[in-house]
């Protein structure tokens, strides 16, 4: 019989995976895997934030994520500098109030190490419904907005010389992540929250013959991932964040030796025994 | 030009600035109803941002853009760049932007030549096979409008004019309005029934056809003019310079082209019954 605790964190890990596959895609598709990262480090701020002002976490980090987007979009009509530039400057800044608001708050005993590297763990019921009730509404969103978002990827031109409002679609886009991020904080803490973004996409694109089917095969990786992290971390004692993580990139890796290669080691073994 | 109820789109005197010049400057431009508008121009003459004002893509910094309430346009940029991780099929590409039905996304691209190509990834089509399922798309939709970039790039001769007599088809059948781009100074289609000619500014603008059906035209061009190609000869006699002053032919530099049009009556003042080439050496 597996522990209460180890139900919940699967429950918790399944409901961040079937939002994250998807929207992982975009990321994937838009090249936007730098700005995961910088999200998550304002993730830090959001939670110093929250621990100064003391509101919930998952709504301060939301705030936060969602102040940093509208910033990077009022800073790339603004200021001469590339995105990636922007983004670090955004991300480095965020991170770095983040800690230094922390170490001000001498009343405060913050387990860092949690919040970067996540304690899926010690998800609560309250987590869970949090979790489940976010990722319900970035999937509806996702869902009645997909065809603009799509149409906005594919090509910002035609999606607006036909009428489907692509800054709109960019600005859905970012309040996802920023939900997503927050939501998932947890699971994996900090550092890794861009990996359940882009392992489950980058592992489904090989598999995929559609956009949607994509997204869905992202999902159903996220959870196997999920499952295969939390599983691992019971059997070798090792932290479950990061074990999801290294779960993801074992799968990557089996799934990226193309077929070819395979029959190569077949064929070279053939070689050998005639020899 | 005359604005009246089957005009679909109008630039008044439209031009965009940016990073710290015009790109294009005091276009004025209406396509209607079943009509072909085809903008030539050299390389950076401002074509494609013409194109891009004229259907609400970018928003003219002077001058005013209007597009008819509700109208269903196609467009087809110059470049698509579609990233090597998102995986499409030409079947899913048919409805990008709107729900296409089957049938007419297989007749539009039966007629484009690409029907074999509706299984294929997108990623792994050629320059021209690519443009064949861009035109199918833009032809599916049943628009009141279709933009056209440069659509005969990557499409070797015999389907260029495939390409362009296509167009003249589509035209007829839909009874739609056609925006064409082309760098192309020499060869422009023979169903356009209007050129503007563009180099930061208009140069001018006229009927090709009348320039097709003349002795000068047919003395040059006798044996293409039977193919369903017009071509339309243009000579610029003034180049614009970085600095934005102009050289004549002559070599004389000047603030701005209005002097090189000479004796001539301003150019956008130029009457339909534009029938001689265009060589305004004045």
């Amino acid at each position: 019989m597996m522990d209460d605790f180890f139900i919940r964190a699967l429950i918790a890990g399944t409901g961040v995976a079937l939002v994250a596959g998807p929207l992982g895609c975009y990321v994937v598709w838009r090249r936007l895997a730098y700005f995961g990262d910088t999200l998550s480090c304002a993730a830090l701020l959001g939670v110093a934030l929250a621990l100064l002002f003391e509101i919930n976490t998952t709504l301060a980090v939301f705030s936060v994520s969602v102040f940093i987007s509208m910033a990077l979009l009022l800073l790339q009509r603004r200021v001469n500098l590339s995105s990636d530039a922007l983004l670090g400057l955004l991300a480095h800044s965020a991170l770095a109030i983040g800690m230094v608001a922390l170490s001000f708050m001498t009343w405060v005993r913050v387990d860092l190490m949690g919040f970067l590297f996540g304690d899926i763990l010690a998800v609560t019921p309250f987590d869970i419904a949090i979790i489940w009730g976010g990722g319900a509404f970035v999937l509806i969103v996702l869902v009645i907005s997909w065809h603009s978002l799509f149409a906005a990827t594919v090509n910002v031109e035609i999606a607006q010389a036909e009428g489907m409002r692509p800054e709109q679609a960019n600005i859905v886009l970012m309040l996802l992540m920023a939900v997503v991020i927050a939501i998932s904080m947890k699971i994996v803490g900090v550092l890794l929250i861009t990996s359940m973004l882009i392992f489950p996409a980058a592992i489904a694109r090989r598999f995929a013959t559609g956009p949607e089917h994509m997204a869905v095969l992202a999902a159903i990786v996220g959870i196997l991932v999920v499952f295969g992290g939390m599983f691992g971390s019971l059997h070798w004692d090792t932290p479950s964040g990061p074990s999801i993580v290294v779960a993801a990139s074992v799968f990557f890796i089996i799934t990226a030796i193309p077929a070819t290669s395979f029959q190569m080691i077949k064929n070279s073994s053939i070689e050998k025994n005639d020899t | 030009m005359i604005q009246n109820n089957s005009s679909l789109i109008t630039l008044k005197n439209a031009g965009l600035f940016r990073s710290g010049r015009w790109l294009v400057r005091g276009v004025n431009l209406t396509v209607n109803s079943g009509e072909i508008l085809t903008l030539i121009g050299p390389n950076g003459s401002g074509k494609s941002t013409t194109a891009k004002m004229a259907i609400g893509v970018s928003k003219p910094d002077e001058g005013t853009a209007h597009k008819r309430q509700g109208l269903k346009i196609s467009y087809l940029p110059q470049r698509i760049f579609i990233d090597w991780t998102l995986p499409i099929k030409v079947n899913r590409f048919m409805n990008l932007t709107g729900q296409v039905r089957r049938k007419e996304a297989d007749e539009a691209l039966s007629l484009t030549g690409a029907i074999h190509l509706a299984k294929s990834d997108v990623r792994t089509l050629s320059g021209g096979e690519f443009q064949r399922v861009l035109m199918a798309r833009a032809i599916a939709r049943k628009p009141e409008l279709i933009v056209l970039d440069e659509p005969v790039q990557g499409v070797d001769f015999n389907g260029e004019i495939e390409i362009y007599e296509l167009i003249r088809n589509i035209r007829d059948e839909l009874k739609c309005g056609v925006l064409l781009i082309s760098h192309d100074l020499h060869v422009v289609m023979a169903a356009t029934d209007r050129v503007i000619c563009l180099n930061g500014h208009v140069c001018c603008y006229g009927t090709p056809m009348s320039v097709a059906n003349s002795k000068e035209y047919k003395v040059l061009f006798g044996a293409r003019a039977v193919s369903g190609l017009a071509l339309y000869q243009h000579r610029h006699d003034h180049e614009h310079l970085t600095d934005g002053t102009v050289q004549s032919k002559d070599g004389t530099i000047d603030d701005d082209c209005s002097s090189d049009h000479g004796n001539q009556p301003h150019i956008y003042k130029h009457s339909f019954e534009y029938n001689r080439t265009d060589n305004h050496d004045g």
